[in-house]
């Protein structure tokens, strides 16, 4: 079950036959990397993984999908039960954490009380008898804006400060690949999204390898380049937050990532470049790259604020798929946009978020509406799926 | 206590009585008299008498009654004829701490980190001792370093003791059992502050290049100091003050300024001497302890 971004960097499958190139791969490499813990949990099954050199990578998935125990065998704080792990080619799999050039920022931080912020930060250099530590120290104080709490000890420290100490304690080592341990989980909501913005600031300064396990999907879309979905100890699917969001393969990653309507639907005529499926008896094109199932039986998928609501008869800006007959459920107004619930004639109720343009009419319960959608926005996944898997797990909106 | 009736803050106390605040004063001395009784009855008033009893004059008798004549040369006595007790006293209880800080330590450590779900279990064995009487278990220290006990053949036999070589009335008898006897006053405070170090500070420190032990000499043995401290000041107080291990295990040459105490106060009835003696040892363990915890930094314990 295991997928690969579809980054040129990895084109072999299946991987156990992959070893021979490894020192070509100057990023990080996880190969049918598997861990199973004593009393037979398995959080991790015969995981790939291609983080390029360089790149902010976000591990997504909520919790207990296994994203933490793979970053902690990265850090070498687990071992493996099979698999190999390399970095920059070399094989990192078995290396004792001490001697892997790999750091990381804890949940919560671990700042060692009993030091100050400039020993906390010093602490990897000294380890590595390494010259000029005041000044390098120094240095990534400033990066980190906290020269003048250098002499507090952590406690005295807000949590926004704690991070950025735990930051920099892992930073000034000059890693490889940072690991980044949900470090903004503790933090209020403001001074989350303010900090997203800083690590991606100092990740795009630096230039090293982030990679950043969380269970936010909003985070993980606002940091990083590529995004890989986990879900039971697999990845689900991989590749940028754009792509991810406008192209779901899985109904996990459509309702762990967003929100999404799913609609029942049988698969009428194949062709090169659009699907047609049958829907309660509607007609809806779907272009055949966003098809992801070979079954005739499918989910059609549409984000909500790709439907657009009208009057029964009105002409909309959506050329191609139109469903009549829904009434108007539930409105809320939420100022930027309206979100409806429209009952459908199948009893499914589909969500309908409509921007706050001026210039669209407001419906009210009751209604009847009309909703369309443009055909290019939809897609199909496979019907043996739940349809509701992942939305529990989403956090925020 | 006093200011309890004036941190009321003003924000409950506004819709009460304008008493509330008086009476809540009230109830922190009325809570505070019974341990101020207990402290004046069983510390001051002893206290008071053993200074005063230090004081009395030499020459009196349980027949002529006793003096109070301010002679501090009590002291100078005591101190002169009973020095090489004191500083023997001093001496095994440091030896004693010492092997009860690197035992308990190890002991604390595993019970702290890796005893899993034998945690509980293994707190309650390190107490279990105390469930019978501390003359018991020491005396049956006796049976185990007996002159025809396994221990002392076993070391016969390995030429480390000589064929006539004991152990029973030597300072290895007196400091074992001091050690056995105080090793709980040890790993408790121990453990108690090695449970509480995060387990993720051991893994950052090993995840920013410490090898594990340098990651335990940084990390994990300053976090527990607190636990050092205290240990060792629960386990060399009253080592150093304890008799009954000199007594049972050693011999006369092995004896202990609480012994000597003892013996004077019961025996000879040189009550005067006996209170000096009392006085130097304790004055010295305050000046001992107070010199230890400001070298380690800990003074947040006191």
């Amino acid at each position: 079950m295991s997928q690969v971004a579809e980054t040129p960097t990895s084109p072999e499958h299946p991987p156990a036959a992959a070893h021979g190139d490894h020192a070509a791969y100057d990023g990080l490499r996880l190969r049918d990397v598997t861990k199973e813990f004593p009393g037979g949990f398995t959080a991790v099954r015969s995981l790939d993984l291609d983080v390029p050199r360089g790149s902010f990578f976000a591990l997504l998935g909520p919790s207990g999908c296994g994203k933490t125990t793979t970053l902690r065998m990265v850090a070498g704080l687990e071992t493996p039960t099979s698999g190999s792990i390399t970095l920059a080619g070399q094989d990192i799999t078995y290396a004792k954490p001490y001697r892997r050039p790999v750091n990381t920022v804890f949940q919560s931080y671990a700042l060692f009380p009993h030091l100050d912020i400039f020993e906390n930060v010093a602490f990897g250099l000294r380890r590595r008898k390494t010259k000029d530590v005041d000044a390098k120290v120094r240095e990534m104080l400033e990066l980190v804006e906290l020269t003048s709490q250098a002499r507090k000890r952590p406690a005295q420290l807000s949590g926004g400060q704690q991070q950025r100490v735990a930051l920099a304690r892992a930073l000034i080592n000059n890693p490889e690949v940072l690991l980044l341990d949900e470090p903004l989980g503790a933090l209020d909501l403001k001074l989350r999204r303010s900090m997203q913005i800083e690590v991606k600031r100092i990740q795009v300064e630096v230039g090293r390898t982030f990679v950043h396990v969380t269970h936010d999907q909003e985070e993980a879309m606002t940091m990083a380049d590529t995004v890989a979905v986990m879900n039971g100890g697999v990845i689900e699917q991989m590749g940028a937050p754009a792509e991810l969001y406008e192209n779901p393969r899985s109904t996990f990653v459509a309702n762990f990532l967003g929100q999404s309507n799913l609609i029942e639907g049988r698969v009428l005529r194949r062709a090169a470049d659009v699907t047609t499926v049958e829907m309660h008896g509607i007609e809806v094109s779907v272009p055949s790259p966003r098809v992801h199932t070979d079954a005739d039986a499918g989910w059609v998928g549409i984000r909500p604020e790709k439907v657009l609501v009208g009057r029964p008869g009105e002409e909309l800006d959506a050329p191609g798929n139109t469903i009549p007959g829904g009434v108007v459920s539930d409105v809320s107004f939420v100022g930027v946009s309206t979100q409806y619930l429209v009952r459908m004639p199948w009893g499914q109720e589909l969500q309908v978020f409509s921007q706050n343009t001026g210039r669209t009419h407001m419906f009210t319960q009751g209604e009847s509406v009309e909703l369309s959608w443009r055909p290019e926005y939809a897609f199909l996944l496979d019907r043996s799926q739940d349809a509701d898997a992942g939305a529990a797990e989403r956090v925020g909106g | 206590m006093t200011s309890t009736a004036g941190v009321a803050p003003p924000l409950e106390a506004a819709p009460l009585p304008p008493d509330t605040g008086r009476r809540r004063g009230r109830t922190g001395y009325l809570l505070l008299l019974p341990g101020l009784l207990w402290l004046v009855l069983f510390f001051v008033v002893p206290f008071y008498s053993l200074v005063a009893t230090s004081l009395y004059d030499p020459a009196g008798s349980d027949f002529r009654g006793y003096e109070m004549t301010w002679a501090v040369g009590n002291y100078v006595d005591a101190l002169g004829e009973y020095w090489r007790p004191l500083l023997r006293s001093l001496w095994y209880g440091a030896i004693a701490t010492l092997f009860c800080l690197v035992l308990g330590y190890v002991l604390a450590y595993a019970i702290a980190f890796k005893a899993g779900r034998w945690k509980n279990l293994m707190l309650v064995l390190v107490v279990a001792p105390f469930f019978t009487s501390f003359l018991v278990r020491t005396l049956s220290w006796k049976l185990i370093l007996a002159d025809d006990g396994w221990v002392v053949g076993t070391l016969q036999f390995l030429q480390v003791l000589g064929d006539d070589g004991r152990l029973l009335a030597t300072p290895v008898a007196v400091v074992a059992g001091l050690t056995y006897n105080f090793l709980p006053f040890m790993v408790l405070p121990l453990y108690a502050s090695l449970d509480k170090i995060d387990p993720r500070l051991v893994e950052a420190s090993s995840d920013l290049y410490a090898h594990p032990a340098v990651g335990f000499f940084k990390v994990t043995w300053p976090l527990s100091l607190p636990g050092v401290v205290s240990g060792t000041l629960l386990t060399f107080i009253p080592a150093s003050g304890d008799y009954i291990n000199a007594e049972l295990l050693g011999s006369p040459n092995q004896r202990m300024v609480g012994g000597v105490i003892q013996s004077l106060f019961t025996d000879a009835n040189d009550y005067p001497a006996a209170a000096a003696l009392s006085m130097v040892l304790m004055m010295l363990i305050v000046v001992m302890v107070l010199v230890y915890v400001r070298r380690a930094g800990t003074e947040d314990l006191l």
